[in-house]
Order: structure tokens, then C-alpha cells, then sequence
């Protein structure tokens, strides 16, 4: 908060040597996912770049953010990637094509804007100092905000999750069936169930899409259902 | 802990991400590198909701959002990325070039093999 009362970088807490050895880790596995040749790999190294971020969301002590990342990203986003994957039929070796032709281009730009915004960041936030002393995003506060000032908010997010498992499921049916987009919510699982490889990916695309608003809490899972 | 550290290693996630969405063929390892460009945001969102210690926590709710959000974008976009597949036996972003502007014009030659793309994609 303010600069004079903000201790120097020269001898950081043992929070901040924490963070910053989970961050070299984190990094160094995003570059990793996006520099390998192998796309399995890619996926894999993506799992500990996302559980890296969770532990820095746990010493920024907001825990239930950090419980929330492991559940969707790590448990379910990568899976569906995964799923993705396998069913686009990725080669599992080293594929020489996994990089385009612009990625010195790409390189350039991205070292530009990294260059940039890490100037601007460290010129704005040099004495910026983050006080951790009490819990910032325990269970009961996150839930208590997120049930007292966000719940409009919840439930049109969760009406969006509906229209997305929706839209998955239409997007994923067979070619031969009869265009009937209309009633797609209404005749969406025997469809489902006699479509082979695509739609139950697209199944379980949508039974992820449908996690985070039960895991956010149970209210979200009647609403839509009312709405259909 | 300085405000320092979380976003500066949130500058650099997203820029990653940036170099991986630009550089990357394969559809699902550019949707691979959306994600690590959400996680850089969701980052900075957790990191300034606690220096700020929010008392609505707009920022950690902002994050939950943008989980579920993700989460929803990635199964649309898997779908999507199955459906091209289907439709062109490929995942490949290079070769989708039925949208591009070409400087010899092939219109004749793509018109009619598209129309059944076109029509099966609308419908489906």
C-alpha cells in the first residue's frame, strides 16, 4: 500500500521465495506445453503448469479457488483435451508439423508484449505490497460473497452452462438425422447414446460444462432444469 | 508478498499462451494455450482481489466465473474441433482456408465442393 513502509526485494519472506520457485515451475512447463513436438506431452505438461497455478493461488490464500482449479482445469479440462486428442487421431510420437510457419513471427510477438508488460507491471506494482496475514478466500468467504452479492450472476452463468451443454450436444450429432434443432434438449439422449466416438466426447464435454456450477453449489442444479 | 511476483509471472503466462495461439497447427494445442492465456488472467484476478481485500470479492468471484466459463468454451470448442475433423478429416489450422481471400480465383473449383460442407455444417 504504501511505498515507504514496503520491504525491498533484496530479502524476500519465505512466502515469496515459495511463489517464485512455483512460478519458475509453472513457467517453465507452459513453455514446455507450448514448444513440444509431442502433443500428448503437451497435455501432460499442461496438468503442471495448471497445478502450479493452484499452489500459487493457495499462497495467495485464497483456497477455494485453488480446490476449484484442481477440480475443473486439472480433472476435467485436460481430460477433455485428452479426449480431444485421441479422437482426432494426434500422432503419438514427435510430429514435425505441430508448429506453423509463422512462429518466428509469433516469437517476436510475444517477446514484444512480454517485454512491454512486464515494464509497465514492475513500474506500476514495484512497492505494491500484498498483506497475507488473514485468509483472504477460505470456503465460508467465497461462498458467503458468492451466495449474498454474485447470485444473479451464478444463475445466468449457469443458464449459460445449459445452453453450452446444449450446443455441445447439437453440434456433435450425426450427419443422417433429421435437422430438428429445436427439439434437440428434448430428444438429446437417445442421440447421444447411438452416436458413436464424437458424441460421447461431447457428452462428456457437457457433463464438464455442467461441474463447475455444481461444484460452485447445489442451487445451480434445479434452476436451469426449471427453465427447459 | 510483492504485487510484484504474481503479476509479473502473469505477464509472462499470457505470453506464452500468446506464442503458443499464434504459433501452434493442431486446433486443440492452440485451445491448450487459450487456457494458459484464462489462467494468467484468473492469476491477476485472485492477486489484486487480495491486495485490495475486496469486500464484495469481485475479483475471486470474477474467477469462479471464468473457470465455469472456460470450462463451457472448452466443450464447445472441442465439439466444434470434432465436427471439422469429421467433416475434413483434419485438425489442421493451416489447411482450413475455405474463408480466405485468394489472389487467383478459384471460385469455380471450390464452389461446388463446398456447397455440401456448407449445407452438412448448418445443419448439424
Amino acid at each position: 500500500m504504501l511505498a515507504a513502509a514496503s520491504p525491498g526485494f533484496l530479502s524476500p519472506t519465505g512466502v515469496e521465495i515459495a511463489f517464485l520457485l512455483v512460478g519458475i515451475v509453472t513457467l517453465g512447463a507452459a513453455v514446455v506445453t507450448v514448444t513440444t513436438r509431442q502433443l500428448v506431452h503437451a497435455a501432460l505438461w499442461l496438468v503442471v503448469a495448471l497445478g502450479g497455478i493452484a499452489v500459487e493461488y493457495l499462497l495467495l490464500t485464497a483456497e477455494f479457488i485453488a480446490w476449484v482449479q484442481v477440480l475443473i482445469y486439472v480433472g476435467s479440462v485436460v481430460v477433455l483435451l485428452l479426449f480431444g486428442l485421441m479422437l482426432t487421431k494426434a500422432p503419438i510420437g514427435r510430429s514435425p508439423d505441430a508448429d506453423s510457419g509463422n512462429r518466428w513471427a509469433a516469437l517476436t510477438v510475444a517477446i514484444a508484449s512480454a517485454v512491454a508488460l512486464v515494464w509497465v507491471v514492475v513500474d506500476a506494482f514495484r512497492a505494491t505490497w500484498i498483506r497475507l496475514d488473514t485468509v483472504q478466500g477460505s470456503t465460508e468467504v467465497s461462498g458467503r460473497s458468492l451466495f449474498q452479492y454474485w447470485v444473479l450472476p451464478f444463475e445466468a452463468l449457469s443458464v449459460l452452462l445449459l445452453a453450452a451443454l446444449v450446443g455441445a450436444i447439437v453440434l456433435s450429432r450425426k450427419k443422417g438425422e433429421p435437422p430438428a434443432a429445436s427439439e434437440a434438449s428434448a430428444t438429446s439422449t437417445p442421440s447421444v447414446i447411438a452416436a458413436p466416438p464424437a458424441a460421447s466426447a461431447a457428452s462428456a464435454a457437457s457433463g464438464t460444462s455442467a461441474a463447475p456450477a455444481g461444484g460452485d453449489g447445489d442451487t445451480a442444479g434445479p434452476a436451469p432444469r426449471e427453465d427447459r | 508478498m510483492h504485487l510484484a511476483y504474481p503479476a509479473v509471472l502473469a505477464v509472462l503466462l499470457f505470453c506464452t499462451g500468446l506464442y503458443g495461439v499464434l504459433a501452434r497447427r493442431n486446433v486443440i494445442l492452440v485451445l491448450m494455450s487459450v487456457e494458459l492465456m484464462l489462467n494468467a488472467v484468473n492469476l491477476n484476478l485472485v492477486a489484486f482481489d487480495v491486495w485490495l481485500r475486496d469486500t464484495l470479492h469481485a475479483g475471486q468471484a470474477l474467477t469462479l466465473f471464468t473457470i465455469a466459463l472456460a470450462a463451457a468454451e472448452i466443450g464447445i470448442g472441442l465439439a466444434i474441433v470434432l465436427l471439422v475433423y469429421r467433416n475434413r478429416g483434419s485438425s489442421d489450422l493451416d489447411r482450413l482456408r475455405d474463408l480466405a481471400e485468394r489472389a487467383d480465383d478459384a471460385d469455380a473449383a471450390d464452389r461446388d465442393p463446398q456447397q455440401p460442407d456448407t449445407k452438412a455444417e448448418a445443419t448439424a
